[in-house]
């Protein structure tokens, strides 16, 4: 909504205050106005000129030369606009004017003869294009014949004139009018409020003569006006209100039309206009269309209506979409004598329906929507009519003709000194609520220290104790709320145990020198059934689709969030980020239905996508390509970080590496996996090596307890033994250290691994694995045969399971 | 005898002051004190000599030995400072050369803020909850006064999966499942981030998919001033302590009043500038007093219980304390972008 100052100053008085503090003040207050719009630039020295004399140029077809009293001076200007007339009045930039992009106005000679100033267009003096009246658009604007000369041309157009852009919440459908606006203003500058004059003069002619009028959907159109306006005279409509039309937005076109278009502003009330001559007959009928009925509306669209969709008809066929537009057969045009004007009110779910299906909107189905104040439904038309009379020369019969079961019922509602304060957290006083709800135009009754209050219908937002209660805060200002902390039992905030897993690995991640990310959950058909976890593959989800998506890029729920992050790595391969090392944790959503019924589940997982060098650092000739091991052991330190005990198991996965690939175990379960993506999806997606991880952290959850316990430091020494034993080369080494753990327990209490070695020494086909075995016994110094002992049991039982030997 | 034994000495003391390496050291420490050195060939002679003089000359002789032994100390120390010297200077590397580097991680940007913006909240007695992405039409619109056909619910908007799931619109769905399940009988103090998402086109200031944070406190007596007030103690937490706050009227379906709160520019320090488009003021969040209805349908009488929400955009509060003009970077996880935040708890507005 733009709210032309200058107009508003016709209801109230804001000469107190500057535009920008008024907005200011209407900010703090309750309607947020996002900014200030001079109408126009300022021009300076541009004044109301008489064309004493205009006759074509000596020297050019196409300019004019014309005489121009300008009331101090006459002056001769060339003017090339094809409208120029001898007799106009018209905007002259004097010598030394400056207009809108500081275009400065000299004297100067055209083809050899001295021209000593300009005459403007509107653009010319800043107003945009699309405001510009059609008649004037191509030359330039001709004042009413009464202006007087040398009037100053800025203050004749409202040039000066500021315009505030409201930014409407959806609830303040009162400030869709000037009078809401006024009433808002009025309230805040506490000051008087002036109404517009609704007089129209009686006639002996009466408009039941003329029309009836017949609504067969009552529920969405309980009231209907009809207004039968004689003797119109279709001409331009006054400067005022043209000005007023240009600075809301809205391009002059003629008077009746403009009128209709500045009460539609000023009442927030849309009228509509017919030709009564090419009505069709004298009946109007309201009701629901016809399945299939078609109607062309004046943007010249052949439209098919439905059921849903309320019409005006003439009895037999539809003349206008009800609230939304009017028909092309029946518009006012310049020819037109006779109109019949409406004042309805069109429910909000009647002209949604129709915007819906017709996908038109204007000004007037943006209030109907909203809905429309049933009091000032009738008084809209008669502010018409009193304007038509006035500038259209017209008469108005007798009337106006309704249908009416308009409920105009003003809800009350009931407010406390002591409930507001107590909700408020406030001490205002009863005197200081009545002065308030005074400025508002609240009326009320006063009990002791309950106020009823009688909501005004201009106030259709305003229902129950709570709304008021808004009323008086914003009224007495946010600014004046003391600020408190909340007096109820204070008690312990925190995060819950998923939350502290989440932060616990992003920090562990962070320190192994992984990125965070976040990617979209949105993904695309190509990436819905990629590189999802085998847990997960096990339970056969079902893609979720959009059936409303925005981008094909995203519209399915991802079942993993590998691809996303590929889609990233890839993203920064192309700007030469070569080395990534990213994980991420969020939810993929898992359903086993092909047709959703219920919320699929949400799995909170972490993923992750390591590519590129891990270490470069080239002076000391060092250097680190991301593989698998340097993957795993990230894992291995997180999952050590937070005392879950993990394995990991061979396995083969679609879009992985079939040789490099692992399920990752806890207790027996499997929970994710990790590995090398396959060099063909490597190859698809533009990417070079690269390792991802996927764990169900959902599962991980039931072995997480972030309460540590106390192991006390042992007392006795350790000791070592290291063994290096020679199998075939498939055996793997962690089968071997389960077995060395198994029969070593409880005495052995670490096993690492500090080699693996193939090559020239050993047979064809073998290898030779190294373990360190760590051996304590938190009661006592171990003895020697004890150590020898079980170190022959482990040798004994590696080699009857894996064919071994020990290499001495 | 006796001019032999301080001849002896001399000689010997002399030797050790020229000595220049340890070795050297050491043989004249076997010429002069070993078996078969010449201060214990010289007392061996000492049967020929009278009763009187023996322990005169012996005296004496222990002497020189203690002498030399002292000395060859002495000089061993200073010899081995200077070998270590030597050694230490030998092991001298160029520092300017560059230092193996260290992988570093960090968290996401949005991640950041909304840890800090957690830990702020959770210093005030709130927990921490998360609801599901994929909502029923009810929690996301009908518990929170958002009837279906209400004008304030843009179908537009809104990712629909079925007539009845979609993907949350917002954070809100969290306030009403988590006063349902406290049962209408306890007060509730939560603050819950998450991902939402809206039917729009991805652009510099549109995301598909962002995040929010939305608040609640219910309880017996809860005034719309310890609303100011919590917001209040968030916003210098957050931004600074010399930020002013303001309420602003506003409209949402699920509180009543509703408000909206700005904290003063920084930039300009109230003055107005582009930042904050001349007005003094930035938009930073939502907030109202919890509507009735929707205290209702969650089971909470309203007479006896009221209480306040807020809700706000980490993506916004990112863009606003960073300077970044452009949504998608969060999203795309370019690296050059990610690095540039590891370190930015704290900061200003
Ligand atoms: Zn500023």
């Amino acid at each position: 909504m733009l709210v032309s100052v200058n107009w508003l100053n016709n209801y109230v008085d804001t000469s107190s205050v500057s535009p920008e503090e008024l907005a200011e003040l209407i900010t703090k207050t309750g309607i947020e106005v996002d900014g200030i719009d001079y109408f126009a630039e300022q021009s300076s020295n541009v004044v109301v000129g008489h064309v004493d004399a205009c006759e074509q140029h000596p020297n050019a077809d196409k300019l004019n030369l014309c005489q121009v009293d300008v009331g101090e001076e006459k002056l001769q200007i060339i003017c090339g606009a094809p409208n120029v007339r001898q007799g106009q009045k018209v905007a002259v930039a004097k010598p030394g004017a400056v207009l809108p992009g500081n275009v400065k106005i000299k004297k100067t000679k055209l083809r050899g003869v001295e021209s000593n100033g300009m005459i403007c267009s509107l653009q010319e003096l800043g107003i945009a294009e699309k405001y510009v009246p059609k008649d004037v658009a191509d030359g330039i604007f001709v004042f009413p014949k009464d202006t007087a000369i040398g009037a100053d041309v800025q203050r004749l157009l409202n040039l000066d004139d500021a315009v505030l852009e409201f930014d409407l919440t959806p609830n303040r459908a009162d400030a869709l009018s000037m009078l809401g606006v006024a009433y808002e203003t009025a309230a805040i500058l506490d000051t008087e409020l002036t109404l517009p004059d609704e007089h129209v003069h009686t006639d002996s002619e009466q408009a039941s003569d003329y029309i009836s009028v017949g609504v067969d959907a009552a529920d969405l159109n309980p009231y209907y006006g009809a207004f039968i306006v004689k003797d119109i005279d279709i001409k331009p409509s006054p400067l005022w209100m043209r000005n007023a039309l240009m600075a809301a937005g809205i391009r002059p076109i003629n008077n009746v039309v403009d009128i209709t278009n500045y009460v539609l502003l000023e009442y927030g009330q849309p009228l509509h206009a017919f030709d009564y001559d090419r009505f069709g007959s004298k009946h109007v009928v309201v009701r629901r269309a016809g399945d299939n009925e078609r109607m062309t509306t004046l943007d010249g669209e052949e439209r098919t209506l439905s059921s849903d969709n309320l019409v005006i008809t003439n009895g037999q066929e539809p003349v206008a979409l009800a609230g939304v537009m009017g028909g092309a057969n029946t518009e006012v045009n310049d020819d037109t004598k006779t109109i019949l004007l409406e004042a309805a009110y069109f429910s909000p779910q009647a002209v949604r329906a129709t915007v819906r299906d017709t996908g038109l909107r204007s000004d007037s189905s943006a209030r109907f929507e909203k809905g429309v104040d049933p009091n000032r439904v009738e008084r809209a038309g008669l502010r018409a009519c009193h304007l038509l009379e006035k500038y259209a020369g017209a008469t108005v019969l007798t009337g106006p003709i309704v249908f009416d079961e308009l409920d105009r019922t003003e809800k009350t509602v009931t407010i406390t000194e002591k409930l507001i304060n107590h909700r408020l957290g406030t001490v205002i006083t009863s005197a200081e609520i009545e002065t308030i709800l005074n400025k508002l135009q609240f009326p009320f009754v006063k009990h002791d220290d309950m106020f009823t209050v009688t909501v005004p219908t201009r106030r259709g937002d305003i229902a129950i104790f709570e709304d008021m209660l808004e009323e008086v805060a914003r009224m007495y200002g946010y600014d004046n709320l003391p600020y408190t902390l909340p007096e109820g039992s204070s008690q312990a905030g925190g995060l819950t145990k998923q939350q502290e897993l989440k932060r616990e690995i992003s920090s562990y991640l962070q320190g192994a020198g992984l990125m965070e990310t976040m990617t979209y959950s949105l993904t695309d058909e190509a990436s819905i059934e990629r590189l999802v976890s085998p847990e997960l593959r096990a339970k056969e989800p079902k893609p979720v689709r959009l059936p409303m998506p925005m981008s094909e890029d995203h519209n399915y729920l991802r079942l993993s969030m590998v691809p996303e992050l590929l889609k990233s790595v890839a993203y920064n391969r192309a700007r030469s980020q070569m080395d990534i090392s990213y994980f991420e944790m969020g939810n993929v959503f898992v359903t086993n239905e092909q047709t959703l019924s219920q919320q699929p589940s949400e799995n909170l997982r972490l993923a992750g996508a390591m590519t590129g060098m891990w270490l470069r650092h080239p002076w000391q000739h060092e250097q680190k390509q991301v593989d698998f091991y340097l993957v795993k052991g990230v894992l291995e330190g997180l999952f050590a970080y937070l005392a879950i005990p993990i394995s990991f198991e061979q396995t083969k996965l679609t879009d992985m590496h079939p040789g490099r690939c692992a399920s990752i175990l806890i207790d027996g379960r499997i929970v994710g996996f990790l590995g090398q993506t396959h060099p063909v999806l490597e190859k698809e997606l533009d990417l070079g090596e690269t390792f991802v991880f996927d764990i169900d952290l959902d599962q991980v959850m039931d072995f997480y307890t972030n309460t540590t316990s106390y192991e006390p430091i042992p007392k006795y020494p350790a000791i070592a033994r290291d063994i290096a034993f020679i199998v075939d080369e498939d055996v793997l080494a962690g089968d071997i250290k389960e077995t060395i753990e198994k029969e070593g327990a409880p005495l052995v209490k670490n096993v690492r691994i500090f080699d693996v070695y193939k090559g020239d020494n050993l047979p064809e086909g073998k290898k030779s694995i190294a373990y360190s075995l760590f051996y304590q016994d938190p009661e006592k110094t171990l003895q020697d045969d004890e150590v020898e002992q079980s170190y022959q049991t482990i040798v004994a039982s590696v080699n009857e399971k894996f064919d071994s030997y020990v290499r001495s | 005898m006796k001019e032999q034994l301080e001849a002896i000495r001399r000689e010997a003391l002399a030797k050790i002051d020229k000595a220049a390496d340890l070795n050297t050291l050491q043989d004249i420490k076997v010429t002069y004190l070993g078996k078969k050195g010449s201060l214990t060939s010289v007392l061996r002679g000492m049967g020929s000599l009278s009763k009187e003089e023996r322990p005169v000359v012996g005296e004496l002789a222990n002497n020189i030995r203690e002498a030399i032994t002292n000395e060859i100390a002495k000089k061993t120390d200073v010899l081995e400072k200077a070998a270590l010297e030597e050694k230490l200077e030998k092991e001298a590397i160029d520092v300017t050369l560059p230092g193996r580097p260290v992988h570093v991680g960090g968290p996401h940007l949005l991640t950041s803020i909304i840890e800090e913006i957690e830990d702020l909240f959770i210093g005030m007695g709130f927990e921490v909850r998360e609801g599901p992405e994929v909502e029923t039409d009810y929690y996301n619109f009908e518990a929170l006064n958002l009837p279906k056909g209400h004008p304030a619910r843009d179908m537009q908007d809104t990712f629909y999966l079925t007539n009845e799931l979609l993907l949350r619109t917002h954070t809100s769905p969290v306030q009403a499942r988590t006063m349902q399940q406290y049962g209408g009988s306890q007060s509730v103090k939560m603050i819950c981030p998450g991902k939402v998402y809206r039917r729009d086109t991805d652009d510099a200031t549109h995301s598909h998919q962002f995040t929010q944070i939305e608040g609640l406190y219910v309880d017996k007596h809860v005034r719309m001033s310890d609303l100011k007030g919590v917001l209040n103690k968030f916003a210098k937490s957050m931004f600074g302590d010399d930020r002013k706050i303001r309420l602003r009227p506003s409209f949402f379906p699920f509180t009543e009043p509703s408000v909206e709160m700005d904290i003063s520019c920084k930039v300009c320090e109230g003055v107005g500038c582009s930042v904050c488009k001349q007005s003094g003021w930035i938009e930073i969040l939502g907030a109202g007093m919890v509507h009735p209805n929707v205290l209702e349908m969650a089971g909470y009488d309203p007479e006896k219980y009221t209480g306040f929400a807020f809700g706000m955009g980490p993506e916004r509060i990112a863009m606003l304390k960073y300077g970044i003009d452009d949504i998608r970077n969060f999203y795309t996880n370019d690296k050059r972008f990610l690095t540039q935040y590891h370190h930015v708890k704290g900061g200003t507005l």
